[in-house]
């Protein structure tokens, strides 16, 4: 008995629930903070081996010679996997089928093309042992130059930028607009490679059984890396098994199933037995994507009164030598200011390194922090407040498109953080503010914004004869909160209490819930689940309304609410029926209803849809060390509809100190020589630890969204990046008067 | 075969007498060879603080252990924690003030708090609490909540005491 709901179509009846917007702890919380919660490298099946990644240490060339002898000598050693015995595929790890294959490095040949490229795998009896084989396989390179940096080859415009758009946009004309102004500015700023740096390695334990694949590994996207590997070994996606209950973060760098996942999987089948396979840590940097670098002009004018008559914005990346992702920066000027002329432009040169990938906002992350930092400058050249500035150039339309907003409570999101903040009190030129220990303060601000996606998720619900209820959906959760939102998503879908409501996620197995990611996981799933509540609850309407036995008999769909366990009629509260005795009635141990989540075509094509913010900071600065310190933050933003008000505040405070890491911390620095990364560890990459995170705030603001979806969701998880970064780079120009131009901003930038 | 040397440890009470492979790291025979999974290993280089146990009542970085090294210790790791269904005040600290989101570096970080409080050094400051757990790192970054949860369970476990003693 099922029913399918479509994601446009209404529901025909009322669920009136109340878990949603409750401030619940994490149901996920007990096993967590027990250790009990099992991430994929806990597992360990009978007979498993361990095994441990050989990477290259050049950035480009080919593997001459390994001495597979000497590990294969080492007492423990079972096997070594190289491109001579390497178990076939039925695919090209280098096809790709569409824009999100992105090629794999799984031994193929000889080939070095970035440094950390796998070039073996050894698998052991134990760890110990297959870590000491993967050094003993000592390998001698040819080696050829390596190309470094965003001037490290000659520059193209690639075809797409991020998931595709155009590389180069515009409208007006930018040349008459900048002509005409009263105030120029024009800056370039650049922007370090980044790592995700997720606590929680890339692992992956997988076993085969004849042509069936079972593995734990962490997936930001089931479905997607389930086709993925069943297309590289030529199976069939449903006889791959993924377990991914917890993910140990993912930021995108789990959102595609990685090279050294698919290596682990590779060798079990090498050696007929369970095989686990975990990156170290510095293995990180390098097959599983990072955020690529960027060098971004930004050229403004003003008229009179301080309102933009143009923004032109151009972008530079980087991208590896073999494969396309290019970091859409300068699409961050697209959304948020008013100006009659736009014009954004990307070109990119290719390096030697492992793809860069999306990064937590991605795009959104890099522009902001320079957009935000140039509107800071060209408010100071117009003598204006940075937020008047804003202010004055509020877009009330989405300037690039010219479509209305679905919803934007930015007014308010500046309203209530500059309120909190106590941004009035602020001197407008730097270098006035001073605290009791002479340390030179300054307050700065940036807008945050980040677009509201959906991409496409299904669920499944079940009402048994108890009057329990079951959703299933294969969702997945890094972090964000999955287990506990989509529970009371779940929850109020079924008109049952949350505890009455058995909720599956995080299995291949489960219906398609899409990726986890692009802050659109809890809209797009959300609303499969709120679509199969309402699909399976329609049913059980059905076999109630339409049965004489039934105090519901004739109230029809339409006449119905669903609350507590109970349907009732919709106009006359007293009669009612419980779920379980209309089950019991109709001889039905359970009934089942699926839903799907999309976004609405119609919508897409009328509305502009993002969820916006703004964020104060305030930074200290030694006169004479030109040490920062972040002492204050506070956000305000404005996403739609909160299903959990306290998992969203953690999400925005999560993504402000980010914000605050990309400004201040996070750079990898390669050699210029070799192409390797010299910072790729934990110590030497530096991201926040507890001591340089100081008070954060954030404000949920009160935002209905009638466009976005039914439950006008937008999303969280990324924005809380944009806008800090920026306006922590205004407080240091605001505390000392020097415009930071490179991230993340060093000491010897403040010395001058 | 690899050499192998006698130990015996004590282990969240539990007295194991164990041959272990002298390169075999504490953290690495927690996890792979007593099924105590839930200390985790983010770096294995004693950076980011998610395999912290308490050696003999102290914190450690377990990834930098020698099991050798520690023939005879007693080890607490976050199984050990709970009694049963009844959490450690440190755990329901966190579980209520959301002083984590992904779970991956929370033992460390409840491991690293039990032998902080136990120092008794950073008392009620939060300034001293950050730096004292700022060998636990969040790539997350749930440090706000983490900061209140251990004040919370500070006040808590210093209740339980005075009850204790009267």
């Amino acid at each position: 008995m099922t029913l399918e709901l479509g994601p446009n179509q209404q529901p025909a009846h009322t669920r009136h629930g109340s878990s949603i917007g409750q401030p619940l702890t994490r149901r996920d919380g007990f096993l967590k903070v027990t250790g009990t919660a099992r991430f994929a490298a806990d597992n360990h099946p009978p007979g498993m081996l361990y095994a441990a990644l050989a990477v290259s240490s050049i950035a480009r060339g080919r593997v001459v010679s390994l001495d597979v002898e000497a590990a294969k000598a080492h007492s423990g050693v079972v096997e070594v996997m190289t491109p001579l015995n390497r178990p076939a595929l039925a695919a090209d790890p280098d096809a790709k089928d569409h824009p999100f294959m992105f090629r794999l490095d799984l031994l193929q040949n000889d080939r070095v093309r970035y440094p950390n490229q796998s070039i073996a795998v050894v698998i052991a009896q134990t760890l110990e042992a297959a870590t000491e084989g993967a050094a003993l396989l000592s390998p001698r390179y040819e080696v050829l130059p390596a190309r470094v940096g965003l001037d490290g080859a000659e520059g193209f415009v690639p075809r797409g930028v991020g998931v595709g758009g155009p590389a180069v946009q515009q409208k007006g004309d930018v040349e008459a607009g900048l002509e005409s102004a009263r105030t120029r500015i024009e800056a370039t700023y650049e922007t370090p490679a980044q790592y995700h740096n997720a606590m929680e390695p890339h692992a992956i334990v997988a076993a085969w059984d004849g042509d069936r694949l079972s593995i734990d590994t962490p997936s930001q996207g089931l479905a997607m890396a389930q086709g993925r590997i069943a297309g590289l070994f030529g199976i069939a996606p449903q006889n791959v098994h993924i377990r991914s209950p917890f993910l140990g973060g993912g930021f995108g760098s789990k959102g595609m199933i990685s090279g050294p996942q698919v290596l682990g999987i590779l060798a079990a089948k090498l050696v007929g037995r369970p095989v686990k396979l975990v990156l170290r840590r510095e293995q990180m940097f390098g097959p599983v994507g990072h955020r690529a670098p960027t060098r971004q002009t930004l050229r403004m004018g003003m008229d009179g009164e301080g309102r933009l008559t143009a923004i032109s914005h151009h972008a530079r990346t980087t991208s590896s030598t073999f494969d396309d992702f290019f970091e859409p920066a300068a699409d961050a000027s697209h959304t948020l200011y008013a100006s009659p002329a736009i014009a954004t432009s990307h070109d990119a040169v290719r390096l030697d390194t492992g793809t860069p990938l999306f990064m937590r906002a991605p795009g959104e992350a890099t522009g902001s922090i320079a957009l935000e930092s140039a509107i800071d400058e060209a408010a100071h050249a117009c003598g204006m407040d940075p937020l008047e500035f804003r202010l004055r150039n509020y877009a009330e339309v989405e300037p690039m498109t010219g479509k209305p907003f679905s919803s934007k409570a930015l007014r308010e999101c500046y309203e209530q953080a500059a309120e909190r903040f106590g941004w009035a009190s602020r001197p407008l030129q730097p270098r006035r503010m001073r605290d009791a220990d002479g340390f030179l303060t300054g307050w700065g601000m940036g807008t945050a914004t980040f677009p509201a996606i959906m991409f496409q998720a299904e669920a499944r619900a079940v009402l048994r004869a108890d009057g329990s209820g079951l959703m299933e959906t294969g969702a997945q959760d890094m972090g964000q909160g999955a287990w506990t939102a989509f529970a009371q998503i779940a929850a109020d879908g079924l008109g049952l209490d949350i505890d009455q409501v058995d909720f599956r996620a995080g299995s291949s197995d489960l219906p398609n819930a899409g990726i986890a990611g692009g802050s659109g996981h809890t809209a797009t799933a959300g609303m499969a689940i709120h679509n199969a509540g309402a699909a399976v609850i329609a049913r059980l309407a059905d076999l109630a309304t339409g049965n004489e036995a039934s105090p519901l008999f004739g109230a029809g769909n339409e006449g119905v609410l669903a609350r507590g366990g109970r349907l009732y009629r919709r106009d006359d509260e007293s009669r009612s029926e419980s779920y379980a005795d209309i089950l019991a009635r109709a001889g039905l141990a359970e009934i089942e209803g699926r839903g799907k989540g999309a976004p609405d075509p119609a919508s897409q094509e009328t509305y502009a849809k993002h969820a916006h913010g703004a964020v104060f900071a305030e930074v200290k600065v030694d006169p004479d060390l030109g040490q920062i310190r972040v002492t204050r933050l506070v956000g305000a933003f404005a996403a739609g509809r909160v299903i959990n008000p306290r998992l969203v505040r953690s999400q925005y405070y999560g993504g402000m100190i980010w914000g605050v890491s990309f400004a201040l911390h996070e750079e990898a620095v390669t050699d210029r020589r070799s192409g390797r990364i010299q910072n790729a560890n934990l110590a030497d990459y530096h991201v926040p630890v507890n001591a340089d995170v100081p008070s954060v705030e954030a404000l949920l603001v009160h935002e209905d969204d009638p466009h976005v979806n039914a439950l006008g969701i937008k999303g969280v998880g990324e924005i809380g990046i944009t806008g800090t970064a920026g306006a922590v780079t205004n407080a240091v120009w605001h505390a000392t008067g020097v415009r930071p131009r490179r991230f993340p901003i060093r000491i010897e930038d403040m010395l001058g | 075969m690899t050499t192998t040397l006698p130990i015996s440890l004590t282990v969240n009470g539990h007295h194991h007498e164990l041959e272990v492979d002298p390169r075999v790291t504490l953290l690495d025979l927690l996890r792979e060879q007593l099924e105590l999974t839930g200390t985790k290993k983010g770096c294995d280089r004693g950076q980011c603080g998610a395999c912290t146990v308490l050696v003999d009542g102290k914190r450690i970085n377990s990834c930098l252990a020698l099991a050798v090294s520690h023939d005879g210790a007693e080890v607490l790791t976050i199984e050990g924690v709970a009694h049963g269904e009844e959490l450690h005040p440190v755990q329901a600290a966190f579980i209520a003030h959301d002083g984590f989101q992904c779970g991956f570096c929370t033992p460390g970080q409840i491991m690293s708090t039990i032998g902080l409080i136990a120092e008794g050094q950073a008392g009620a400051d939060p300034e001293r609490i950050r730096e004292g757990l700022s060998g636990n790192i969040c790539r997350c970054a749930a440090y706000s909540g983490i900061v209140e949860a251990v004040l919370e369970a500070q006040q808590q476990l210093a209740r339980t005491d005075r009850r204790t003693a009267a």
